[in-house]
């Protein structure tokens, strides 16, 4: 059984159409990049996801029913930025998915177990090559290092479906690339399924499984908000050739400049 | 040669331009009041400072004649007790009423506009009443403190926590936190820090309020001291007092400044 499902899709900000007639199945385990102009509804459809958003019309499921209309710990998120607490270490940032779990009332593990616990989180920034910066507050690390442990608070809590929005778009494109291979790695030991929404669309087509392309099929340019985005391309990623790739940039960078 | 607007100070010409307004004043007064001593050696507007050594002498260190006390040290200590319990107990209600009304709608709906209400209400209006109802003892004095300066903490502080990036929030419950582990591991920590702004905000606040309920009302404390004084013009005490006071109000604000950067470095370091 598809994990998410889509039947006619619909989202509107009063008579801002959004995002329209999505559909479509995901199954377990597949990467799906999401690529499209700014502003046509990518961190719009993650937020419905997540569940901090609600659809205005058709159905969103999750394993068959309606999707939980408020986050909880079967969809992990990395934000572009914001995404770890300011006011804990990265060490500490890392164990409060587990602290959270065992300890409900204080949220917090002392003594012994909190030695177990501290184990755990220390194998977890040693695999996003965290080790060094353990007791760094986030403020002392790079925007890529904020990052890497915003995944790694992320997967603590094994998530059935992880979200990232642009979550590397402020990084170096050197960066960017090694970033790249964590979160692929990561997906393959940990069989999430990922929905990461890029700017760069060279980006979505060699990373994951599937190629989603956000982009409003009509468009009124004196009522940019008149019609929603849809989904135009749904490619399997390694099956597109360099002709598809400009095609669908070409359509992007028009919806792009008639919605500026 | 550089324009004026491009020409920084050095460490120490800083220093002595900032000390320079001090030392300007402090002759202005060695003027005055010498040239008042020459014409009436009886002048009590603005004592010598030899006047003043004298005065401070009596009220610190010689024990007082009626009570045996040392004045000074016994009016501190008694207003810096009232001074700490005031604030103390208007931390703590800012603390929680701020959390829980910054971080929970229902809550919010429900008290703010009693707080707003509240918060407008001109406190010494309601001396009187606090005078009548609690008697002229310690719990008037205190009371008017925090009356003064509890709705103003509340309503920072509620602030403060629905400043906290949605993001964050969200970031605990995909991590699995129920509300009240947000509140305790992500708001409450993070607004620790911003307490102590808001508490060093409303210190002069309640400096104001505890000098005037002594003034009304008290048997000792710095405000009782130079509201009585003044009925025989002792400048020679008053003029000390103030600057006792003004220099109890700095370290006060200094101290909850260096215990802010040291306890949660985390806050000044991304600010
Ligand atoms: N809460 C909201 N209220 C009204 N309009 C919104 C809201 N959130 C997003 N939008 C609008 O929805 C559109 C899509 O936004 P968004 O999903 O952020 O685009 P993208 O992530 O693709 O750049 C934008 O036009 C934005 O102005
Ligand atoms: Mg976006």
């Amino acid at each position: 059984m598809a994990i998410i499902e889509m039947n006619n899709l619909w989202k509107e900000y009063g008579d801002q159409v959004v995002l329209e007639r999505l559909n479509a199945e995901v199954r377990e385990g597949e990467f799906v990049t999401l690529v499209g102009a700014s502003g046509c509804g990518k961190t719009t459809f993650l937020k419905m996801l997540l569940g901090t958003e609600s659809p205005s019309r058709g159905k969103l499921l999750l394993d068959g029913a309606p999707i939980p209309d408020q986050p909880d710990e079967t969809r992990g998120i990395v934000f572009q930025r914001y995404s770890v607490l300011p006011h804990l270490s990265a060490l500490e940032n890392v164990m409060l998915a587990d602290e959270l779990h065992r300890h409900k009332l204080i949220g917090r593990a002392f003594g012994g177990k909190r030695k177990a616990l501290k184990d755990a989180a220390m194998a977890m920034l040693e695999s996003v090559g965290l080790t060094q910066a353990a007791g760094k507050f986030p403020h002392e690390l790079s925007g890529g290092m904020q990052q890497r442990l915003a995944i790694a608070q992320a997967l603590m809590k094994r998530p059935r479906i992880l979200l990232l929005d642009e979550p590397f778009g402020a990084l170096d494109p050197g960066i960017r690339r090694d970033m790249h291979h964590l979160v692929l790695d990561l997906w393959r030991q940990q069989g999430l399924t990922i929905f990461m929404v890029t700017h760069d669309l060279a980006e979505g087509f060699y990373l994951g499984t599937r190629l989603w392309v956000f982009d409003k099929t009509r468009l009124d340019p004196q009522a940019p908000g008149a019609y929603g985005a849809r989904i135009t391309y749904d490619l399997p990623v390694g099956d597109c050739d360099k002709g598809t790739l400009t095609a669908i940039q070409e359509q992007a960078d028009a919806t792009a400049r008639t919605m500026a | 040669m550089k324009k004026l607007i491009n020409r920084q100070p050095g460490r120490v010409a800083t220093w002595a331009l900032g000390l320079l307004p001090f030392a300007l004043l402090l002759v202005v007064y060695l003027l005055a009041s010498d040239a008042r001593l020459e014409a009436n050696p009886n002048d009590k507007l603005l004592p010598a400072f030899s006047a003043m050594g004298d005065a401070i002498q009596r009220m610190a260190f010689e024990p007082s004649k009626r009570s045996g006390e040392y004045l000074l040290w016994a009016d501190t200590l008694a207003s810096l007790t009232r001074l700490a319990i005031g604030v103390g107990i208007s931390a703590l209600m800012g603390l929680v009423f701020g959390i829980v009304t910054g971080t929970l709608p229902y809550a919010r709906a429900g008290l703010s506009p009693l707080i707003t209400g509240l918060s407008l209400v001109p406190p010494m209006a309601i001396l009187p009443i606090l005078f009548i109802l609690f008697g002229l003892g310690e719990l008037a004095k205190v009371m008017l403190i925090i009356i003064g300066i509890t709705p103003f903490l509340i309503r920072d502080l509620q602030q403060r926590a629905r400043e906290i990036p949605a993001e964050q929030v969200i970031k605990m419950q995909t991590l699995g936190a129920n509300t009240w582990q947000i509140i305790l591991r992500l708001v409450w920590p993070q607004i620790m820090p911003r307490l102590i702004s808001a508490v060093r905000l409303s210190l002069g606040s309640a400096w104001l309020f505890l000098i005037a309920a002594e003034a009304i009302a008290a048997t000792e404390g710095l405000g009782y001291r130079i509201f009585l004084v003044r009925r025989y013009l002792s400048m020679d005490v008053i003029l000390p007092y103030v600057l006792w006071i003004t220099l109890l109000a700095f370290a006060i604000d200094f101290l909850l400044a260096r215990y802010s950067r040291w306890r949660y470095p985390w806050f000044h370091g991304s600010h």
